[in-house]
């Protein structure tokens, strides 16, 4: 069935007429429409209250139906374990994780949540080529497994290492990652698991022009407490899930570098290109290439898969 | 010392809504004049309600600290004061009375729209209890883990995957602290 559709794609994307249109659908994602979806849902992460207790990834584990965890989510051990030198890292059995920070700066541990940041002008969503990706006018960057050719380039794309993916089979790959509960309670009108179950209200819901406002309050009627600063107000053209700490961002594992505006559009002419560089797979891969060294660093096995997967593409080519 | 009539009044879970007080008690509350405990049920599913020992809570904090500006005793948040400096005793001083329990239900956000509204940012009951008790025992050194101060439940162990319900094969938890 996948594989079908995946030779039938490429045979698409050969024709010119077929290329032209996903240009044009292109180029209406780039231009930063999204600000159509005022009345889009967000949520403000307070470092400062939140505990680390990890309600929030039990109750997404069972929410998103994920598989068993490795170790209980009560057991906090998980704080200590580093892998490759970094910390957890979402995948395609937690949606979300939480992470612990000893900063020199106060004198107790903060802890940050992470997951999909819901991007107004998702990255990830401009950048795939068979348009896998849809901003729900909730909020929600959500996707659609069926389209997926499981190329990874979102995963390049995404400025905070979020989609990941899972392989039940080399041509039947599933794009995994939070989806702000979108199924089964964003378009409800219903909070996420996650911030449902947050004893702290460390993650406070709302419209995300109501819970920025929220946010600012907190900065300016606790002086001293916050960093002036949401995270996620501005950078990558904005977020749908900001956050506020007290100490400064990139104490705590934010990423301060990102562009303050969307990824789309210092990958614009990359992505323009990308409908006639289907027929040319190599040229795709030297676009990951520059995609890739945009962000500071990219798992070498990361290279490693797209490569092979390139060679596997070829192949695939060449019998069609 | 303590005047026992009135502490013994009631041990209302406050899901039950008001504790009344005497009418004509125009000026502040006593602190004598809570109850001894507190149970605290109304959002127990994970974990089981929580004996809160009222009395005991009493000698580490002004009623205020927990009650705001709801028990005539003056309130000392610089922001509170700006409008409830003098704010009398309220007819209800219970948790639930002002910090709503489907904080981010349909409901309660459409209540928020309110463009004179100040509260926007009031934390709903499970956020005022989590934020108000902890928030203390970190300063004062008290229980701050889940389960220090209620019991999980057999629905807590399945969506935590412990106890009874721990991953097989793994390493289980030696967990907190
Ligand atoms: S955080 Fe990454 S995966 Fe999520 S919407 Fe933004 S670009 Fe896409
Ligand atoms: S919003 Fe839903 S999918 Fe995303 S982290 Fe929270 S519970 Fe998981
Ligand atoms: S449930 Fe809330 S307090 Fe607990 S770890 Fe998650 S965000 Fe932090």
């Amino acid at each position: 069935m996948k594989k079908l559709n995946r030779r039938s794609f490429i045979k698409g994307g050969l024709a010119t007429t077929a290329a032209a249109m996903v240009v044009k659908e292109k180029t209406s994602a780039a231009s930063g429409d999204f600000d159509n979806y005022p009345e889009g849902m967000g949520v403000i992460v307070d470092l400062t209250r939140c505990v680390g207790c990890r309600s929030c990834e039990a109750a997404c584990n069972k929410e998103q139906d994920l598989p068993e965890p490795a170790v209980p989510f009560d057991d906090f051990s998980v704080f200590d374990h580093m892998h490759h030198g970094e910390k957890r890292r979402t995948d395609e059995t937690a949606y979300t994780v939480v992470n612990r920070y000893d900063t020199p700066e106060i004198d107790h541990p903060l802890f940050r949540k992470i997951q999909c940041n819901h991007c107004n002008e998702p990255a990830c969503l401009t950048s795939c080529f068979v348009n896998a990706y849809t901003k729900t006018p909730e909020g929600a960057v959500i996707y659609n497994a069926k389209v997926c050719v499981g190329c990874r380039t979102c995963m390049v794309a995404c400025p905070f290492y979020i989609p990941t993916f899972k392989y039940s089979s080399a041509f039947t790959p599933r794009i995994m990652k939070c989806i702000f509960c979108y199924d089964t309670r964003l378009k409800n009108g219903q909070p996420p698991a996650c911030v449902e179950a947050c004893p702290q209200e460390a993650l406070t819901f709302g419209r995300r022009k109501d819970v920025l406002k929220i946010g600012k309050q907190r900065i300016r009627e606790t002086p001293g407490k916050y960093v002036d600063h949401i995270y996620g107000e501005h950078e990558v053209g904005g977020t749908a899930w900001m956050y506020l700490s007290s100490v400064p961002f990139d104490k705590v594992g934010f990423d301060t570098h990102v562009p303050k505006e969307p990824i789309i559009n210092s990958v614009k002419e990359f992505l323009a290109m990308v409908p006639m560089v289907l027929t040319i797979w190599p040229g795709l891969f030297v676009g990951f290439h520059l995609l890739a060294t945009r962000k500071d660093k990219v798992k070498e096995m990361e290279k490693e898969a797209e490569l092979k997967k390139a060679k596997e593409n070829d192949e695939k080519e060449e019998q069609v | 010392m303590l005047r026992r009539k009135t502490i013994m009044r009631t041990a209302l879970a406050l899901t039950t809504g008001a504790i009344l007080f005497a009418p004509g008690q125009l000026l502040s509350m006593e602190a004598e004049d809570a109850p001894e405990t507190v149970t605290i049920d109304s959002l127990a599913s994970l974990y089981e309600p929580v004996e809160f020992n009222h009395l005991m809570h009493v000698d580490y904090a002004s009623c205020a600290e927990c009650h705001h500006h709801t028990t005539g005793v003056k309130v000392a948040d610089p922001n509170c004061i700006r409008c409830h400096a003098n704010t009398p005793e309220g007819d209800d001083v219970t948790c639930v009375g002002c910090h709503e329990a489907d904080r981010f239900g349909k409901k309660y956000l459409a209540e928020l729209d309110n463009p004179v509204l100040y509260h926007i940012d009031k934390p709903g009951l499970k956020g005022a209890y989590h934020l108000n008790c902890i928030g203390c025992h970190q300063i004062i050194d008290g229980p701050t883990g889940c389960t220090d101060c209620h019991a999980m439940t057999e629905a807590g162990e399945k969506r935590f995957n412990t106890g009874e319900y721990a991953p097989k094969g793994g390493a289980v938890s030696e967990s907190h602290h």
